[in-house]
């Protein structure tokens, strides 16, 4: 039976981990390729790295570190943050990275998906969403009207509805979604779990939950409430309040099928 | 010298690197004329079938392929380069595969999250020097939407559950010709012991 993943997320800043909360606030966590090793140690089941503040001029930096790890780690990892065009795709996968995670862009250029996925293949491209719940969240609407999409770390809205623009990713080829509830990242709330299953439920493609984990119970809501096929979470991992290890033994024994 | 034949579909570094660390010797290349002088040929690959028979016809792939494998020099596709041996595939159209194990590729049916993507376990059928020192339920990492449905069971040597029977590997002990489904340079300390198994033979 597949496994559910448990995903550990880089944030990256300069070439180095950082973990910011809500964005803000970063502080400094490591070194990448130790910490890609470390987990996959753990027996983590991908990586996600972002680089939170990439600019055009910091491109080299993030091809560099895709080179580092894929030349050490041996399990997928993902690369996103400041990936704009179809040739940010090619380097990026050129440079050793299994997936790209393409945010913005698939917003302001929704063909930046199309031609990438029909040129690289759909199993490496993701389309992260940002979402935040409407101001009138009625649980009774279901799971379209409910939540916004956002841009720019959850700061400017887009007038998109998260279900719809979930299903129209899929359309245009992306692989999976990384999804990502701005009202409950850094919280240490658990997931959206509603957000969630109402993406997971209306896409044929995988979805990444993330955003909000704050104990090992947030994880498996996430993957049995939430139907999400895959959790990711930055801050418990990092601040060693769990490792990988823990949090598989834990979601082995309330049933869930995860890679040991 | 392990030849990696890069057809200009995928990314081929990792598969490369895994040799490496393994300490082999490994290239990846886009010449036919390579092939001459290797020991060992990997077909690696991702995106679409049509695309990647297309590109492989293109830069003079096919024959140089055949020939190996005919000839009984130690073969090993991955990913694509697994669903190219069959006869043909449904994906975006119907493919003609290169045909060197019966049977075809086609879509998942619904009722299940596609791509097949993540960790499964692989169960053997029968034991074969490319798994030696592997045990049935080893996990490895998948990445497909289309499946091979091989009309041999003598050709299958493993298989993953998804919801329904997967093959997942095939091979042909006494040709040392082999290729899997999943990704072996991203699946861990399983996926480098099968690349190794298949640098020594």
């Amino acid at each position: 039976m597949l496994a559910k993943r448990i995903i550990p997320c880089l944030d990256i800043d300069k070439g180095r981990v950082v973990k910011g909360v809500q964005f803000v606030n970063l502080i400094d966590a490591g070194d990448p390729v130790e910490q890609a090793r470390y987990y996959e140690e753990q027996k983590a089941d991908e990586l996600v790295f972002l680089d939170i503040t990439a600019s055009h001029e910091k491109r080299e930096t993030v091809l560099e570190l895709a080179r580092r790890v894929s030349d050490e780690v041996f399990i997928p990892f993902t690369i996103g943050g400041g990936i704009r065009t179809v040739d940010d795709v090619r380097l990026m996968l050129k440079s050793g990275a299994d997936k790209v995670s393409i945010n913005t862009a698939a917003i302001n250029d929704p063909t930046v998906v199309t031609t990438s996925a029909q040129r690289f293949g759909s199993q490496c491209i993701v389309v992260a969403i940002d979402a935040k719940r409407r101001a009138d969240f009625d649980p009774a609407r279901g799971a379209l009207g409910n939540w916004e999409v956002y841009t720019h770390g959850g700061r400017n809205p887009t007038g998109l509805d998260a279900v719809k623009w979930a299903i129209r990713i899929q359309q245009l080829g992306a692989g999976e979604i990384l999804l990502t509830s701005m009202d409950r990242d850094g919280s240490k709330e658990g997931f959206d779990l509603e957000l969630t299953a109402a993406v997971s439920e209306n896409l044929e493609i995988p979805v990444i939950a993330s955003g909000g984990v704050g104990n090992l119970e947030h994880l498996y809501d996430g993957l049995v409430k939430g139907k999400a096929d895959a959790v990711l979470a930055a801050s418990i991992f990092h601040f060693r309040e769990y490792s990988v290890t823990e949090a598989k033994n834990f979601l082995a024994k309330k049933g869930v099928c995860v890679r040991k | 010298m392990i030849n990696i034949i890069d057809f200009k579909m995928g990314n081929l570094r990792s598969v490369e690197k895994a040799f490496l660390h393994l300490g082999f010797e490994a290239r990846i290349s886009q010449d036919p004329a390579d092939i001459g002088s290797a020991s060992h040929l990997v077909l690696p690959g991702d995106g679409a079938f049509g695309r990647s028979m297309e590109h492989i016809a293109a830069m003079g792939f096919e024959q140089p392929v055949r020939g190996w494998i005919a000839a009984g020099m130690p073969f090993l596709g991955i990913c694509v380069g697994f669903q190219l041996l069959f006869e043909r595939s449904d994906e975006m159209g119907e493919h003609r595969g290169l045909g060197i194990v019966p049977g075809n590729v086609q879509k998942f049916p619904p009722g299940r999250k596609i791509p097949h993507m993540g960790w499964n376990q692989v169960d053997w059928k029968r034991e074969s020097p490319l798994v030696e020192g592997i045990g049935d339920g080893a996990w490895f990492y998948f990445v497909h939407s289309y499946f091979a449905k091989p009309s041999r069971e003598q050709d299958v040597l493993g298989v993953t559950d998804y919801g329904m029977e997967v093959a997942a590997v095939v091979g042909d002990d006494a040709k040392k010709a082999y290729a899997v489904q999943f990704h072996p340079e991203k699946s861990q300390a399983a996926g480098l012991k099968l690349l190794e198994n298949f640098a020594n033979m």
